[in-house]
């Protein structure tokens, strides 16, 4: 049907062993599709000479300016003649997945139907921002895949200069953890910006991540521009009966060892249980008949380490909402910068809230596009230009929860000092 | 050409018609979980309502048959709903106990792993590489599979102190992520440039802007307009390759491949770190990358033996400290892993800590 299958030996070997083969996922394309005959023709050469061979171009769909990967062949003959002509075109569709990377079966079987009218028949689930890559298509063919998808309620990705795909954990569909809407957010933010999505116009790319709980499954502080991760104010809530059964079943060496003395703030201490503490601010879980843990509320940092030992035992407590981290990034240009606090805490439940959580958003994107240089993520402006700069031009205020410790040298101006010290008083009257 | 027809720009989809019925139903007041064994979690939500989810690794380079493979599967031993996990896991959701089993009786005839829970080594974390990346220095799908065939029985299992999580990255860019362990390329020579090409194809003043240390500098050569690099400065990060193709960075002998350990993005006990190096100068052997194989499983091995329970990588280093690292894994510490990018001063031991 399709074109004999090339030589490869390279490859051959990365067909055994236990893991599943994307290789012979490959070659079973290949039995009636020349785009991917051609293709392992290619990547067989790369393996052989350790070099890549694609460029980048310019393919899109109508109407956008970014979400499609091009790519062309490189490997071409001495009359500039591609050696794999079927893969010469071989681009990538990225298409945004619902928040949670949910399917039914009857959804994947119409995208791969899709993908194998218009394009090679392979799909990555996911790529690290979180799009479904339907990989592989001519540039004739990239418009009809997408028109089809689109129809079917999906839509292009992020690439290049642009608010990127998103993504959120599995949060509130199934996690105890889960403080917030992380769904709801992410669509609601994301859905905000898709201008800034679908015509790349920022300084460089911009990224937003929904994580439910400090567990940070989705890498929000480290792999988003804009993280914002689910947290709580008031006291751990606790459950004695599965507090008993948790004890019963691992008993003191693991209290101590994997629970009390692995607290970052050493916010645990073992009681007795007639002795707990009924100040506001402690919360207790029973053990056994006599003795319970007892947590003090305002040390503890919400780092989820004994919540995720004693799942049940403990929960986050009542009062949830989110901490949102800004300019978080990778290696390019200045060396990897986490997300640091600048919404130490906000409620996420009322529309109104989700309307501040659009508004950080919005002016943080708007700052963004006006005074990043080319090329420069927000956590990079932000090393730049000092934390300062960058609240006042979004409009927060400063906050202690934003900082390791204060300043420890001198070279500073200040003699705004009193002014800040008036302000700081009126955001503490404020918040009284 | 026919007439063009308008995007519909619906952004993301609605979440909700594409979730299991019993997590639309709890949908944010689930209680707790267990897991009743390595890659199988069980939830319990307030409503008493229980849900177990059976995971899966997957060559995330999916083709349709495979992907149909995994429907059938979903649709004749679960309840025709799946989600995907960020590390391209699959989890197949049912209603109840006596479904798990013969799932993963199917699972394992189809040739999925079951596995990828807790304490595991779950699936690594990667991106393109050859198969459709414009500046790969080595493959992504192949690394990942020739190290899941070495690390497969502790995918299966959940034997590690506590999760640990890998990545690879086809170059500095680092796009696998930060990880417990990550295997990233590490070019060792400054770009070869074909002059011929610069000017047609690159935009001068932005490619000389890309470079983080100011190496590069316009440069007439051969009467044609192109750059020149001072390769006394360049840090061979390759960072001038994405703006400037002719600048060409990947060098089958000396692209190298470095290990990189102790990165957690979780706030669980220590605040989040980035990894740090402790390996490089590896060779990119395909198809198997055996020795980056055996530097990566050596780690995994010591760190098994010598962690506490709920130690991931990072609090192990924290604990034993970096001699003692370099010592018992028996990688060598060389002036390269002493740091002296920005801020670098602030990863120098500033005090008579140290462990004998």
């Amino acid at each position: 049907m399709s074109k004999p299958l090339p030589e490869t030996p390279m490859l051959d070997q990365l067909e055994s062993g236990p893991w599943p083969s994307f290789v012979t996922g490959l070659k079973r394309l290949a039995k009636d599709n020349d785009m991917m005959v051609d293709l392992l023709g290619q990547l067989e050469t790369s393996y052989k000479t350790k070099k890549g061979y694609w460029k980048g171009g310019t393919v899109g769909v109508f109407g956008y300016g970014g979400g499609v990967i091009p790519r062309f062949t490189e490997l071409k003959d001495e009359n500039d003649k591609p050696l794999f002509p079927a893969a010469a075109e071989f681009h990538t569709l990225r298409i945004q997945p619902a928040a949670g990377m949910h399917y039914t079966t009857d959804l994947l079987r119409k995208m791969c139907d899709v993908w194998e009218r218009h394009g090679s028949g392979l799909i990555a689930f996911h790529g690290q921002s979180g799009d479904i890559m339907f990989q592989g298509a001519t540039t004739a063919n990239v418009q009809p895949a997408f028109d089809e998808l689109n129809e079917m309620g999906f839509d292009l990705g992020g690439a290049g200069p642009a608010v990127r795909t998103s993504m959120a954990c599995v949060g509130a569909a199934r996690c105890e953890q889960s403080c917030y809407d992380e769904a709801r957010a992410l669509r609601t933010v994301v859905n905000t910006f898709l201008d800034d999505m679908h015509r790349p116009a920022l300084p460089y790319k911009f990224k937003f991540k929904f994580s439910g709980c400090p567990n940070d499954c989705v890498n929000s502080i480290q792999r988003s521009d804009m993280a914002v991760i689910g947290t709580w104010r008031d006291n751990i809530q606790t459950d004695d009966a599965l507090g008993k059964a948790w004890f019963a079943k691992h008993g003191a060496k693991e209290l101590v060892n994997d629970v009390i003395s692995r607290c970052p703030t050493k916010a645990i201490t073992l009681v007795d249980t007639k002795d707990v503490s009924k100040a506001e601010g402690i919360s207790s879980v029973a053990l056994n008949g006599t003795q319970s843990l007892e947590i003090s509320n305002h040390d503890c940092v919400r780092c989820m380490h004994c919540v995720n030992v004693m799942t049940g035992a403990l929960a986050p407590g009542k009062d949830k909402g989110v901490t949102i981290l800004i300019g978080g990034k990778s290696v390019l240009k200045i060396g990897a910068t986490m997300g640091t606090v600048v919404i130490p805490f906000m409620k996420l439940e009322s529309d109104e809230d989700y309307e501040r959580l659009v508004e950080i958003a919005q002016n943080t994107i708007d700052f963004f596009a006006e005074n990043a240089l080319e090329h420069e993520r927000t956590g990079e402006m932000i090393d730049r230009i000092g934390l300062v700069n960058f609240l006042e031009g979004i409009g927060v205020d400063v906050d202690p929860n934003m900082i390791l410790h204060p300043r420890s040298n001198p070279y500073v101006r200040m003699d705004g000092w009193d002014e800040e010290v008036e302000k700081a008083n009126e955001r503490k009257a404020r918040a009284a | 050409m026919s007439e063009m027809r308008d995007p519909i720009e619906s952004g993301v989809p609605d979440h909700v018609q594409y979730l299991h019925p019993l997590m639309k139903k709890n949908y944010g007041s689930w209680k707790r979980h267990d897991r009743p064994r390595p890659g199988v979690l069980h939830h319990v939500a307030n409503s008493g309502d229980e849900i177990w989810t059976v995971r899966a690794g997957t060559q995330r380079q999916m083709d349709v048959y495979t992907v149909r493979t995994l429907c059938d599967i979903a649709d004749k031993f679960a309840e025709g709903h799946v989600r995907f996990t960020t590390r391209s896991n699959i989890e197949f959701m049912v209603s109840a106990e006596s479904k798990v089993a013969p799932l993963i009786e199917a699972l394992g005839k189809a040739g999925f792993p079951v596995g990828g829970t807790g304490n595991s080594v779950s699936m690594i974390s990667h991106t393109q590489g050859w198969l459709h990346c414009d500046i790969p220095g080595t493959d992504a799908s192949g690394v990942v599979k020739a190290l899941m065939d070495e690390l497969h029985s502790e995918f299966i299992k959940e034997e590690m102190p506590n999760r640990v999580k890998l990545s690879t990255s086809c170059c500095e860019i680092n796009c696998g992520g930060q990880a417990d362990i990550a295997i990233v390329v590490q070019h060792t020579k400054p770009p070869k440039i074909n002059h011929d090409l610069v000017a047609n194809v690159c935009e001068r003043p932005t490619v000389v802007a890309r470079c983080p240390v100011a190496a590069i500098r316009p440069a007439l050569v051969n009467g044609k307009p192109s750059l020149e690099v001072d390769e006394a400065k360049c840090i061979c990060c390759g960072a001038c390759f994405p703006p400037c193709p002719p600048m060409q960075i990947n060098d089958p002998e000396h692209s190298k491949i470095a290990i990189w350990v102790g990165g957690k993005n979780s706030n669980a006990r220590i605040r989040p770190t980035f990894h740090k190096l402790v390996m490089s100068g590896l060779p990119n052997n395909a198809p198997r990358w055996p020795e980056v194989a055996a530097v990566v499983k050596n780690i995994l091995k010591v760190y098994k033996e010598d962690a506490r329970s709920w130690e991931r990588l990072s609090d192990w280093v924290e604990r034993i400290g970096w001699p003692q690292f370099f010592e018992k894994t028996g990688l060598p510490f060389t002036k390269f892993h002493i740091d002296d990018w920005r801020g670098s001063r602030a990863t120098l031991n500033a005090s008579t800590h140290i462990r004998f």
